[in-house]
């Protein structure tokens, strides 16, 4: 295949990653931004979210898509009631010390994966796609005989990877549009500038977090299963997502909203590119080195405010 | 109606008041005053539940309100303005608003009349509270807390760093507050401006709360402002 058609698959994978790292990534950046906890048990959260995708596809049978839909409804749902009840049993009582709240997640990141491997154990299951069609993608060249459109050999993606990108940008869409217009984004928006005030004009903080907390651990379970019919569902599948999820929050700006998002598309759709010219390896190295240029020049992150 | 019994609080380990009393009535103005670090503002803080206390109580038409979450404290009635104004600068003014109108009020109709008490906050609604002058950043953070429609208003050092006109309007929007019936415990330390608002005057010295004064008996002697305001 000529180098542009390959660069057009490989900027559809990266599109596929960047979606769910998008979503995964604004969960944790949802939660450090109004409640200043780095929740190191993010990962988890997802696998969470994959593993309880795989138990209820393959508890309703039937057609792959009753299963699916009904795991995207539940799966946030229960990693969303965990992580409320991690908010209410471990953060609440050390007070969202910054510090304790580090020690407090790694606890909950084992709990979660060794009780995921006891009740799912150590084999990566796949779950069933929706749907799966493969559509051929077109190539244009300008030839002797003027404009021209092809289908070259293997230059094809698929029906389900699209609907992947589609309900993440759908998904991100409602979540812009619930942080800016509506009580609840307001609120939330309220207690992240200034918790002191929020809690002067009425707005009951504890709650707010519990919600945030378990609204972050949703997001990353919804990139879950969104993922979980192209990957596989392991109980140690936590480690990539929370790792890029740091990259891009620490590039994106803690706390912004559009940073995370901005930056899982740069983060996503290069490692996407380098991992099918080069290697998987090579694009996890050259995030890093990013997020290690962006620490010393821009120590804020791309859009995140300096600390006065 | 707002009654401060022998509180005792501060942060973490370090106690800023003692044993500190205070009463204010419906439709009076009384006047917090002491030095800096007199525990003037950490008084403001107790009364909405900011800080914990380690002793007293304080309440509301005898309605215990120091054993509410701090959340529930704005809605009983008691509005704050905090020292610095503390708005929520990355909102707009409109949604600066809206965060007051949420906890108590009556929606537009409070709206409608806070606004008329600011036109400029009218022009200005869609605008981020950060890019507006000092003097509306004030206009703001008051307007905020009268969308609470309170029966107690809280105003810690609401005059600082602005120009003439404003502080003129503050006191305007005062003085309509304690015609309206509402209980003001206000933090000043221009002693001008005190005895031309207040109705009392409690002085605070070292986290104590020392001698509660008629303004009237200020006027002729001025010696407790020397010795509490040190001016």
């Amino acid at each position: 295949m000529d180098f542009g058609p390959h660069l057009l698959l490989a900027v559809l994978e990266g599109a596929v990653g960047a979606a769910v790292l998008a979503l995964t990534a604004l969960g944790l950046s949802l939660v450090f931004g109004v409640m200043r906890v780095v929740n190191v048990a993010h990962g988890e959260f997802f696998m969470l979210g994959a593993v309880i995708a795989w138990f209820v596809a393959t508890s309703i049978g039937g057609h792959p898509t009753v299963g699916f839909v009904a795991a995207l409804a539940l799966a946030p749902l229960i990693a969303g009631l965990v992580a409320v009840l991690v908010d209410r049993l471990i953060l609440k009582p050390v007070k969202y010390d910054p510090e304790a709240t580090i020690v407090g997640t790694i606890g909950v990141l084992y709990i979660l994966q060794q009780t995921a491997l006891m009740t799912y154990g150590p084999e990566a299951r796949p779950v069933e796609p929706p749907f799966s069609h493969r559509i051929a993608l077109p190539w244009f060249e300008w030839g002797e005989n003027g404009f021209a459109m092809f289908y070259p050999w293997g230059l094809s993606t698929n029906s389900y990877k699209l609907f992947v990108i589609g309900a993440a940008i759908v998904i991100l869409l409602a979540f812009w549009l619930i942080m800016t217009r509506s009580k609840a984004g307001l609120i939330m928006r309220a207690t992240q500038l200034d918790r002191e005030t929020a809690l002067a004009f009425g707005i009951p903080v504890s709650r707010v977090y519990s919600i945030v907390f378990g609204l972050g651990a949703g997001l990353a379970a919804l990139a879950a299963v969104l993922i979980v019919p192209i990957q596989q569902a392991h109980y140690l599948m936590g480690h990539d997502p929370l790792l890029l999820s740091f990259i891009v929050v620490i590039i994106g700006g803690l706390g912004s909203i559009r940073g995370t998002v901005l930056a899982a598309v740069l983060i996503g759709m290069s490692d996407g590119i380098i991992s099918v010219f080069l290697s998987p390896t090579l694009s996890k190295i050259i995030a890093t080195l990013l997020v290690a240029l962006v620490l010393v020049f821009r120590p804020q992150g791309l859009f995140g405010k300096k600390p006065a | 109606m707002l009654k401060l019994d022998q509180i005792s609080t501060g942060y973490g380990p370090i106690q800023v008041l003692f044993d500190f009393s205070l009463e204010v009535r419906a439709g009076e103005v009384l006047c917090l005053m002491g030095r800096n670090g007199a525990g003037k503002s950490t008084a403001m803080k107790a009364i909405m539940g900011l800080l914990p206390l380690s002793g007293g109580q304080i309440s509301l038409d005898g309605m215990p309100i120091s054993t509410l979450p701090a959340h529930e404290v704005p809605r009983q009635g008691i509005g704050y303005i905090p020292q610095g104004r503390r708005l929520f600068t990355e909102m707009t003014v409109a949604e600066n608003i809206q965060i007051g109108l949420m906890t108590r009020g009556k929606g537009a109709e409070t709206r409608e009349r806070v606004l008329d008490m600011f036109p400029r906050l009218r022009e200005r609604l869609d605008q981020r509270a950060e890019t507006l002058s000092g003097g509306e950043q004030q206009m703001l953070a008051t307007a905020r807390a009268l969308c609470l429609e309170p029966r107690v208003l809280l105003l810690d050092e609401p005059t600082e760093g602005l120009q003439p006109s404003m502080i003129q309007l503050i006191r305007e929007t005062v003085e309509k507050m304690r015609e309206a019936g509402v209980a003001i415990i206000l933090v000043e330390q221009r002693i001008e401006a005190v005895l031309q608002i207040a109705d009392r005057v409690a002085f605070i010295e070292n986290g104590y709360g020392r001698e509660v004064v008629n303004t009237e008996q200020l006027r002729g002697d001025r010696r407790l402002f020397e010795k509490y305001v040190g001016v």
